[in-house]
């Protein structure tokens, strides 16, 4: 008997911790503060300073020439496995490469995945200034969200971001097995780029569509996505109502009902009888 | 106030009374309740676990009441327009409707008012989850059998005032989330075909998001359904009780009596102790575990949506209905019939009409007409489980083609292939899992036969370690000499 109710005492003890792990699992901890240094919040990584420096574009020829020519082509013209890049400019290849989406890990045609940077500093550096001299892409954004009002930004977010990124930030799916990215990692001037420079299925919101001031606010709201707490406890991911269902039933649910399981199971040595008249 | 407190105890004679005695015996001489109460405190329930889910759902919603009552004092059903001041950075300065003004203030200014409002959501989660287990709990067991085809026409219909409850709840707030769901909501209204347009105004007080609909739904959610479901609530408790709670099979139990625990002092202990549980689980979740936040979501605007907006769980479902039905296109009498009426319409009203009509149904099939105070046990009735875990199945794919966007994320599986995928699984896992059920119902039963695998051990004494083992009374149920009082020194059967 002590044996039993022992094994249901720790069966919800269990039932409790499983709990806590899948919330601390599925929880969306406090966004990571930029790794890249503490002296560089928004993101640049690169020295923009060098970018026009001749050594500099030709350490990037040679970096290219090693990495990324298999698939872009020489000089940037484009080749079978990887389109051209002429015009990708200094964004492109900043995004591109401080997001660790290039060099890619999937075949040609499949979406790049955030991941660690291969270069370091200098060289992401290097490879920007080869890029934007190809030709005429657009420049490095610079943000300034310090700025910007938080709440506009939010208004603008929900309008024009939300739709794909979802209001939380946390991503979302695109047709096809694209996904649109979640933007909690993202760093500041990564947002600015990937709004005028459109990565992969996300379109190109130009100044005529956000001005610089507006990608300002909208990169600040990012950032206080990515800043503000939890006060309700644990984030469950952040994405609304499924991952709820799910600790509702599981937990909610499953803990109720092994304190039905307890509570009903004991039993008295000797049993009441009530005769009823059917 | 002390003088009153101490004049009772001054008169010698009533020194020895204990106060809870005295004011009993007070009650009783000017209510006359003394009789009724100990008939009720006499009442026997049969002991099984799987008893105590409704009452899960019952101390769920005395939660949602507590909670639900707190919260009214400080939540404002208005659509008018206010600046944000609160202390929420990322709103500050917008303009937002009263509403979600106010849910804003209940999450960030009012004391405890955050834990109370994810409270009342874990609550109302729960609330419709137990109701389900519960609803599965009497429909595998055949509880709804004569005579208590009553109370499972109320019990379905507290289902799903729960369930429409719950999602007026969802959408009062005025964030993103609840108004794409009201925005879901009235175009399911307007595909009704001839009358669909003129529910739809009449409903939201006209065009979408029409000027009224906030209030409304407060007064529905806060008055009009918990009203119902509290009448119902108790007259289906006072129907359990005047049928007498049904109870499987067993020595000593019959169709005629009640083998259990009576009232007083146990069940009534057993009660409260799942309120205190249930109270707990929810408590837990509130203040640990973070829902619907509504600051995160942003104030409602018509042209705004974001992705992965999901209804709360109950009705996820209707949802997944939507989301996989092909786009077909029907006509009738030369009408257009608009194509989210079929899914979003039609599929819940034939699922609460075959739910209502369960107990007519099977009594027509099987021509049992009898009175049952004895539970099925599910694998003796192979066609009902069958039939009960195909439904089963059948919901839960379109549950879980509601959560289709955020399973494509979280697994990384094409979306395009989630939806031919569950239009398959939606005719083909209902018939599997049925068929399954079924087998295993049979082979099941098979073993308790005489002859059968384990007879031996099923007729065997009670060995001093059976205590778990699933023995079944073979004896007819009304043999007098197997009384209870011969039971009671034996191991418990279950």
């Amino acid at each position: 008997m002590l044996a039993a109710r022992t094994c249901r005492v720790v069966a919800a003890g269990a039932g409790a911790s499983l709990a806590t792990v899948l919330a601390v699992l599925t929880g969306v901890g406090p966004a990571a503060a930029a790794e890249e240094g503490h002296d560089d919040p928004l993101g640049y990584v690169v020295d923009l300073d060098a970018l026009d420096d001749p050594a500099v574009v030709a350490e990037g020829r040679r970096l290219y020439q090693r990495g990324c020519v298999s698939c872009h082509g020489a000089d940037g013209v484009g080749a079978p496995s990887g389109p051209p890049l002429e015009d990708a400019g200094a964004a492109s290849a900043h995004f591109y490469l401080t997001s660790g989406r290039m060099p890619a890990a999937v075949p040609a045609g499949a979406q790049p995945q955030r991941k660690r940077p291969a270069y370091d500093s200098e060289e992401i550096t290097a490879l920007v200034a080869y890029v934007a001299s190809l030709g005429d892409g657009p420049e490095i954004p610079r943000v300034h969200p310090d700025e910007a009002d938080v709440a506009v930004g939010g208004e603008l977010f929900r309008q024009d971001c939300a739709a794909c990124h979802s209001a939380t930030g946390g991503g979302g799916a695109q047709s096809y097995g694209r996904i649109a990215p979640s933007l909690m990692e993202s760093t500041p001037v990564q947002v600015a780029e990937a709004m005028r420079i459109g990565p992969g299925q996300m379109p190109v919101f130009g100044p005529e569509r956000f001005s610089d001031e507006e990608v300002d606010e909208i990169v600040r709201y990012v950032q206080f996505l990515q800043e503000v707490g939890d006060p309700g406890g644990f984030a469950l991911g952040r994405i609304g109502p499924i991952p709820e269902g799910f600790v509702a039933i599981v937990i909610g649910l499953g803990a109720t009902l092994l304190a039905a399981f307890w509570v009903g199971k004991r039993r008295e040595q000797s049993h009441d009888v009530e005769e009823g008249s059917a | 106030m002390s003088t009153d407190r101490d004049r009772p105890s001054s008169p010698p004679g009533r020194r020895g009374t204990p106060l809870t005695r005295r004011t009993v015996r007070w009650l009783d001489r000017r209510v006359g309740a003394a009789g009724m109460a100990r008939k009720a405190l006499d009442k026997v329930f049969p002991d099984h676990w799987s008893f105590l889910i409704g009452e899960i759902a019952l101390w769920s919603f005395v939660i949602l009441l507590l909670t639900g009552v707190y919260l009214t004092f400080f939540f404002e059903p208005s659509l008018e327009k206010v600046v944000y001041d609160g202390s929420y950075e990322g709103l500050r300065g917008l303009e937002i409707t009263r509403a979600y003004d106010s849910a804003l203030d209940i999450s960030f200014e009012v004391r405890s008012g955050l834990v109370m409002r994810q409270m009342h959501h874990w609550a109302a989660l729960v609330f419709v989850a137990s109701t389900s287990a519960h609803l599965c709990r009497v429909f595998f067991t055949g509880a709804f059998r004569r005579p208590r085809e009553l109370n499972w026409i109320i019990g379905v219909t507290l289902m799903i005032l729960a369930i429409v409850n719950g999602f007026t709840g969802y959408s009062l707030l005025d964030d993103q989330l609840s108004g794409t769901g009201l925005r879901i909501a009235y175009n399911i209204a307007i595909s009704i075909p001839l009358v669909g347009t003129w529910i739809a105004s009449l409903f939201f007080g006209g065009e979408f998001p029409g000027p009224d609909i906030i209030t409304r739904l407060y007064v529905i959610h806060i008055l009009l359904v918990p009203g119902v479901l509290l009448a119902l609530i108790g007259l289906h408790m006072g129907l359990l009780v005047r049928q007498r709670h049904t109870q499987f099979s067993g020595p000593g139990r019959t169709e005629g009596n009640v083998v259990g625990e009576r009232v007083w002092p146990t069940y009534l202990a057993k009660g409260l102790g799942m309120f205190f549980l249930t109270s707990a689980v929810l408590a837990a979740l509130g203040g640990l575990a973070q829902i619907n936040p509504i600051w995160l979501y942003g104030p409602y605007e018509p042209a705004d949506v974001s992705t992965a907006s999901q209804p709360d769980w109950y009705m996820g479902w209707l949802d997944g209905a939507l989301r996989i039905m092909p786009s077909w296109e029907l006509r009738a009498f030369g009408f257009e019939v608009p194509n989210p009426f079929l899914q979003a319409v039609l599929v819940p009203t034939i699922t609460f009409l075959l739910l209502f009509l369960w107990p007519f149904l099977e009594a027509r099939v099987t021509k049992d007409h009898a009175e049952h105070h004895l539970l099925d046990r599910p694998r003796d009735r192979p066609v009902r489980t069958a039939l009960g875990v195909a439904a089963l199945a059948f919901y839960t794919v379109l549950f879980f083609a509601g959560g289709s966007d955020v399973l494509a994320v979280t697994f990384g599986i094409p979306i395009n292939v989630l939806f031919p995928a569950f239009q398959v699984l939606l005719v083909v896992l209902p018939a599997v899992a049925g068929y399954l059920a079924y087998r295993l119902c049979k082979e099941l039963a098979q073993r308790d036969q005489p002859g059968g695998e384990h007879h031996a051990r099923e007729v065997a004494p009670p060995a001093p370690d059976s205590g778990e083992s699933h023995r079944r009374d073979v004896a007819p149920d009304d043999t007098p000499e197997r009384q209870p009082a011969a039971e009671a020194g034996g191991k418990p059967r279950r």
